[in-house]
């Protein structure tokens, strides 16, 4: 697979951009959780932007979650002094102490199980699930009672916790180290779930995600944790539920999250190219399910494609090819693409750029259709 | 705890025990150093075992009549149940299991706010957070685990709180299990694990869901004391738990208890034990009622006389009346609630889903109502030309 680094200064301003634009939606829908506007010592820090990691902007969102509210805390495996396999969690143990970032032992149900525990007890906690398919020990914690807590109890005892999923293939992760389990989690009531594709977003979604009084699971996109962007950290973007038009177009409305964001972009460049306009949405939430910004972008185009690295049978993009097709069928060109990942278990590194959609893959998909 | 009592390596072979079948109380090497609770004690806790017999009684007979969808009794659990509550402070937290509903009614919890969950109205009636009591969980020994981490917040925030948790003897067969125990001794989280080994897991007897020689044999793997207990002698029962919440309140860490019990009943109301157990040993087991025992214990200690025993079962007969009461009156159900409670921001899909609903509600009450007009305009024809 070819990896184009896009330009990060581009990707930045077209994120902050349209990130702000997208507040489209009415300042009410706002979850309550949305942080808090910048406080008055990251207004007199803020500087000219910096090169930042998505890594990086994960570990200041955590650190500063940790600093402004003592309800929160971090723990999972290798998270303490090692600062987490990926070095998410870098510093954190150290500077906050062995009471609110800790290793745990290594059991991903013990993990979430116990994390619902402190909930109940008003702590915020912030769990890492170390790769997606070790979150597989955790799915009886996560689907029978981190999703169901809140409706069980009719409302009165809410479990505000965060999952910290690293999720995705492109690093030549071995078996179980690759795996898109999103629809999974975007199957069970209950929760929300949310991907960002750049530093900004996981800046600004996961503090919102600290914030919000609903279990969140925040799938970080692994094979994106070193890209950088210029940003000025603290930073808010769109709200975490909404997704946002990354880049303009006017032929096609490419949907994408996470890893797939980049692809996306890339085919937009690459059909730029061939003089076609394609338009790239970065869903971001995956629960909820934008309607809003995706429906005024497919009446716009008459066409949609959503791309994504999971199999694609019963897949994520089913639900948006359904919900697309359900709600703009008067306004479609042509029937929703699905560009994804093949109906096999996650390849072996030397096989995994085989399996990964490429802007290529999604540029031939789109020559399918009658134009 | 008494200061001589030596945290084990092993629990004793045979439960500790201290007040024996036959009503008296037992002297030497089975108390394993537990000392045998005052009267007065022992007679509340006498007291709350009849009531909460009754209520389970009760209970039964309305599920039997199909009253309620479904119903775990506890019948001849009693002292393992009535134990634990007692051994708690009203802000440390219980977290039950789905057979432990006579728990929940002796910490305080109504009738009816126990019963919605057994009759369907809502998947919990009551508030966790007013009486320290988490849902009862259906789900084996996953509540294990939010009592360690309810354990550990409260000790993260230096509060003098511990929280129990119920289990069973089949439930420990789950892996949660192990890594509640685990995560308990690792972050020496304030919990009591009092597993019930009441010796079936629906028709599986205890022989098969494990080959240790005690349930409680596996603390020492896990660096906790642990005590296998006559899970119907309630004095023990309650002697070894309360020693458990004093360890745990003061810093001491977790502790795994076993009492060995019997469930009487069927695991349900839709279940058949008699395909699975003997009713001869269902006889021996009624011989060791944990109710029986204590009640020969104080008659013969002199405190419960017959009018004692009297303004018991009186108020006994109360309870069960004002459970029947609150069964009789039908639940308030509004369909449209059922999307109120799944997050706590508004989702447009799922306020779309809910207008759905309502406008289907409002279809079936106006064909209902013209149906009914309808009716009501044919008859008064019908009696016009009669």
């Amino acid at each position: 697979m070819t990896l184009v680094e896009e330009t990060p200064t581009k990707i930045a301003g077209e994120t902050d951009a349209s990130g702000r634009a997208s507040g489209t939606g009415p300042s009410a829908a706002t979850p309550a959780g949305t942080p808090a506007a910048p406080g008055a010592s990251a207004v007199a820090s803020a500087t000219a932007p910096t090169s930042v990691s998505i890594a990086g902007a994960l570990n200041a969102a955590l650190r500063d979650a940790l600093a402004e509210d003592p309800n929160v805390v971090v723990f999972g495996e290798d998270v303490g002094p090692l600062g987490g396999v990926f070095r998410i969690t870098d510093a954190l143990n150290a500077e906050f102490g062995e009471s609110r970032v800790w290793d745990s032992p290594l059991a991903e149900s013990g993990i979430v199980g116990t994390a619902i525990g402190m909930a109940m007890y008003g702590l915020r906690p912030v769990v890492e699930m170390q790769f997606d398919a070790f979150s597989y020990p955790a799915f009886e914690q996560i689907t029978s009672h981190l999703a169901k807590m809140r409706n069980r109890t009719k409302g009165r005892v809410t479990l505000p916790i965060v999952i910290r999923i690293p999720y995705a293939g492109g690093i030549g992760g071995v078996e179980h180290h690759s795996d898109s389990s999103e629809a999974y989690w975007t199957h069970t009531p209950g929760l929300t779930v949310v991907t960002p594709s750049n530093p900004a977003d996981a800046y600004s979604m996961l503090r919102e995600a600290i914030a919000s009084d609903d279990p969140v699971i925040f799938l970080e996109p692994k094979s994106r944790y070193w890209a950088k962007d210029a940003v000025t950290l603290p930073v808010q973007t769109a709200p975490m539920t909404r997704a946002v038009c990354l880049r303009e177009g006017s032929d096609v409305t490419l949907l994408a999250y996470g890893s797939t964001v980049k692809t996306a972009l890339h085919a937009a460049e690459l059909g730029a190219a061939e003089g076609l306009s394609i338009e790239v949405i970065d869903l971001r939430s995956l629960s909820p399910f934008d309607d809003e910004t995706v429906g005024a972008s497919v009446r716009k185009t008459s066409r949609a494609a959503i791309i994504h690295e999971a199999a694609q049978f019963g897949g994520y993009g089913a639900e948006v090819a359904a919900r697309v097709t359900e709600r703009q069928f008067f306004h479609l060109a042509a029937p929703v693409l699905r560009i994804t990942g093949f109906d096999i278990p996650f390849p072996a590194p030397k096989l995994e750029e085989h399996y990964l959609p490429t802007a290529e893959r999604v540029l031939a998909a789109l020559d399918t259709w009658e134009w | 705890m008494t200061d001589d009592v030596v945290v084990p390596t092993l629990p004793t072979r045979k439960p500790i025990r201290l007040i024996a079948e036959t009503g008296r109380p037992v002297k030497g090497a089975q108390t394993a150093g537990f000392v045998l609770p005052d009267t007065d004690t022992l007679l509340g806790l006498y007291r709350q075992m009849v009531l909460a017999r009754r209520f389970d009684a009760q209970v039964t007979a309305l599920t039997r009549q199909g009253r309620l969808a479904t119903y775990p009794s506890a019948l001849g659990q009693e002292a393992c149940e009535i134990a634990a509550v007692a051994a708690l402070a009203p802000h440390d937290w219980l977290f039950p299991t789905y057979r432990d509903t006579i728990a929940l009614l002796t910490r305080g919890v109504s009738p009816v706010e126990i019963l919605a969950f057994f009759r369907g109205d809502w998947h919990t009636g009551f508030d966790p957070r007013a009486h320290h009591i988490s849902p009862q969980s259906t789900p084996l020994a996953t509540q294990a685990l939010h009592a360690v981490g309810l354990a550990t917040a409260a000790k993260l925030k230096h509060d003098p709180v511990v929280a129990l948790t119920f289990l069973g003897d089949g439930s420990t067969s789950e892996g949660d299990a192990h890594e509640a125990f685990n995560f308990a001794s690792v972050w020496q989280a304030p919990t009591v694990f009092v597993i019930q080994n009441n010796q079936y897991a629906i028709s599986v007897p205890f022989s098969k869901q494990s080959h240790a020689r005690t349930l409680a044999d596996r603390a020492i793997g896990y660096g906790m004391p642990g005590y296998f207990v006559d899970g119907n002698d309630v004095a023990a029962m309650y002697a070894v738990i309360t020693a458990a919440v004093e360890r745990a309140r003061s810093g001491g860490g977790p502790t795994m208890i076993e009492g060995l019990t019997y469930r009487m009943e069927a695991h349900t109301n839709s279940d058949d034990p008699t395909r699975y157990r003997e009713k001869g040993e269902v006889a021996e087991w009624l011989s060791r009622d944990p109710v029986d025992r204590l009640e020969k214990y104080l008659t013969a200690s002199g405190v419960l006389t017959s009018e004692v025993r009297e303004s018991i079962t009186k108020g006994a007969e109360v309870l069960a009346a004002a459970t029947r009461d609150a069964m009789n009156e039908p639940p308030v159900l509004d369909p449209l609630e059922l999307f109120d409670h799944v997050y706590s921001a508004e989702r447009p899909a799922l306020l779309e889903q809910r207008a759905f609903l309502a406008h289907e509600l409002a279809q079936t009450e106006s064909a209902a109502g013209a149906e009914a007009a309808g009716r009501e305009s044919a008859e008064s024809e019908m009696a016009g030309r009669a």
